[in-house]
């Protein structure tokens, strides 16, 4: 890779190679990671999130396939496409006839139209690394005044030794348009894999975005995302994020509301055991007046595990109006357990109402012993106790069929039930 | 079905219980009075299982079983049953997914079959009503958002829906007026039976003029100085707590 010289980025990527397609915007990728050094934990953001255990080894490309069927998501009717480490599965995906959608590949996307979308939304080394060497992704479009007539599922899988899936997707969300996308992620037999996922999209006037993500990955991979959605005047974005795997997970959220009357909502639960860390970060930016923005993310930390949570709030000079909401509430079911909370608002305007809050504590031992004493056996009455804190957030998925499949990977993995 | 012989449990170091006697039978009511401080509510916790307390002597048998060496929630199963003094808001948790789980651990734990869906809402509804509960009160996440009345209430209809062998009611008619006071007494009493016993815990005679105990005792100082009928809790009441300090006399 001589475009990059000399740093540590450029002998992680060494032995990657150029994918085809879009080589404009790869060319310009490269140039911008010139230079560009990985994160320390001196940089404000990535204070608690040490990458070094990502950043000291390397990974290699490999296309591989394997049975997704234990992955698709039951009495799902949904468009399914699959990518393993990144590359795009054709003969595992299915697409149901008879929608508006359109399913393209992501390098068919226009380079004036995204750059001119994305313009304002700062890169960093991940999501340019992603945009160089990105393998596969779709770039998806519901037409104006659509509705998708299936939810569109991104199926993701990691498998084999030190692999690297750059996966890159874009959704066009026109004028008036409804969708629900899901994007799960998945490992077997992953050993170091790294996941480095970049989903961005436009979610035009009056367009309705629904997105709900799963990180389900084994204890054995590291999963790096950056999640930008611009919102256009009166549209409406929800993402809800669910994050039970992975051994080093880092969700970057950045919404950018580019209008009056928009609606957006973040929601999200991370459930970490073992050694896992897991970091969200989320960023949203309002730039014109009248708008709601609303945050809800809970974590409940076992064992040695770290949850980070930072999410941002910015309200502009000129976005009167804005009311602004955020809520970070944890548990920690260990001692050793860890969470880093950080919520933060900045606002400029002086006609808002916002509010933020963020708690971490334990699980109420008096509400333990009360259920105790009711016949529940200590474990069981503290997986109702969490099974409730978190629920919260859970009722926040609308789609009941993903939601019977969450509850039901909440029972298998936790013995936890809804 | 219950002794407590020479009982003495302490909390951070200092002595409550010392040296508590007590023996309860089926089919009886037993009225535990006495001044603030006493040791009242230690002695409910302390038969509960709550683990801030020390046990520093004693043995307390309960239908053959050691008690005191069982966790709280085999002695829950075992048929003990606190209401508590405090009932715990727990909110996400509904009441009746919660009742549901307690009561079929403890069928589990008697090798019975889980209570079929439609029984236990049959169930809910007439043991609801012993105790005025509004159905949707049952419904709701666990005491939250309950008047003090209302959780009371809330602690009777549990009692009455997981029957136990051995109810203790702690301060029970704390905090209730007297309506609530005639209602949760109504509720105890429609589930008294000569198999099953109740402790009732109370600082006033009020709550004993509508549940009627067997025995009445005197609790001062962490030990049960005096035990009488009925009438005692009367005389307590005029005479007022000072009158069986001057006059201690152990039983």
């Amino acid at each position: 890779m001589e475009a990059v010289a000399n740093s540590k980025v450029s002998a992680f990527v060494e032995n990657w190679s150029l994918p085809a397609g879009n080589e404009t915007l790869r060319a310009e990728a490269l140039q911008a990671l010139k230079g560009m050094d990985f994160p320390t934990t001196r940089v404000e953001d990535w204070k608690y999130t040490r990458i070094t255990r990502i950043t000291n080894k390397t990974f290699h490309q490999s296309a591989m396939t394997l049975d997704v069927k234990p992955y698709i998501i039951p009495n799902l009717e949904a468009h399914v496409l699959v990518f393993v480490n990144g590359y795009f599965q054709k003969n595992l995906s299915t697409i149901l006839e008879g929608d508006v959608i359109t399913i393209a590949d992501v390098n068919d996307l226009d380079n004036s139209y995204y750059t001119n979308v994305l313009e304002d939304v700062d890169e960093n080394v991940f999501s340019l690394m992603n945009k160089a060497f990105a393998t596969a992704g779709v770039y998806l479009t519901i037409p104006k005044n659509q509705k998708a007539a299936y939810p569109i599922h991104l199926l993701h899988v990691s498998t084999g030794e030190r692999t690297v899936a750059n996966v890159r997707h874009f959704i066009q969300a026109e004028t008036g348009s409804k969708a629900e996308v899901f994007a799960t992620f998945h490992s077997e037999g992953a050993n170091d894999a790294l996941v480095n996922v970049v989903f961005e999209g436009h979610i035009q006037e009056n367009a309705k975005l629904t997105i709900n993500k799963l990180q389900s990955e084994e204890q054995s991979t590291f999963h790096i995302a950056n999640e930008i959605f611009v919102q256009d005047p009166s549209s409406n974005f929800e993402i809800n994020t669910i994050t039970i795997g992975g051994l080093l997970v880092r969700n970057g959220l950045n919404i950018l509301v580019e209008g009056e009357n928009c609606y957006t909502e973040l929601n999200g639960v991370y459930l970490g055991k073992g050694k896992q860390l897991l970091d969200n970060h989320t960023f949203v930016d309002h730039l014109f007046g009248n708008c709601t923005s609303s945050e809800t993310y809970k974590g409940v930390m076992d064992d040695q595990s770290i949850g980070v949570f930072n999410g941002k709030v910015v309200v502009r000079q000129d976005a009167q109006k804005i009311q602004a909401y955020q809520s970070n509430g944890n548990v920690l079911l260990s001692e050793q357990a860890t969470v880093n909370s950080k919520p933060e608002l900045e606002i400029y305007a002086d006609d808002v109402r916002c509010s933020h809050g963020s708690t971490t504590g334990q699980l109420d031992e008096q509400a333990v012993f009360y259920l105790r004493a009711r016949g529940l056996s200590e474990k069981k009455a503290k997986e109702l106790l969490v099974s409730a804190f978190i629920g919260e957030v859970l009722e926040k998925v609308d789609n009941a069929t993903y939601r019977a499949y969450v509850d039901e990977l909440f029972w298998q993995k936790f013995g936890w039930q809804f | 079905m219950l002794t407590i012989k020479n009982l003495h449990a302490s909390i951070d170091g200092q002595a409550i219980l010392k040296g508590l006697n007590l023996e309860v039978k089926p089919g009886e009511v037993h009225a535990i009075m006495g001044p603030n401080g006493a040791g009242k509510s230690t002695l409910a916790s302390v038969l509960a299982g709550k683990e801030e307390y020390e046990i520093t002597g004693g043995e307390v048998d309960f239908d053959g079983k050691d008690l005191l060496e069982l966790e709280t929630e085999e002695r829950a199963k075992e048929g003990l049953f606190l209401a508590f003094q405090y009932p715990v808001e727990i909110p996400g948790v509904s009441n009746i997914n919660f009742l549901r789980t307690a009561l079929n651990e403890i069928r589990e734990y008697r090798g019975e079959e889980p209570i079929a869906a439609k029984d236990f809402m049959a169930m809910v509804r007439e043991k609801s009503k012993l105790v005025e509960l509004d159905a949707k009160l049952a419904s709701r996440s666990v005491n939250e958002g309950f008047s003090g009345g209302e959780k009371k209430r809330n602690e009777i209809f549990q009692m009455a829906m997981l029957e136990p062998k051995l109810a203790i009611l702690d301060e029970t008619d704390s905090g209730l007026d007297i309506d609530a006071l005639r209602i949760v007494a109504g509720g105890v009493n429609k589930l008294r039976n000569q198999n099953n016993a109740i402790i009732v815990i109370t600082h006033y005679q009020r709550l004993l003029d509508y549940i009627i105990p067997d025995f009445v005792h005197v609790l001062a100082d962490g030990k049960i100085v005096k035990t009488g009928p009925k009438e005692l809790a009367l005389e307590l009441e005029e005479k007022g707590y000072d009158w069986i300090n001057d006059n201690a006399q152990t039983v």
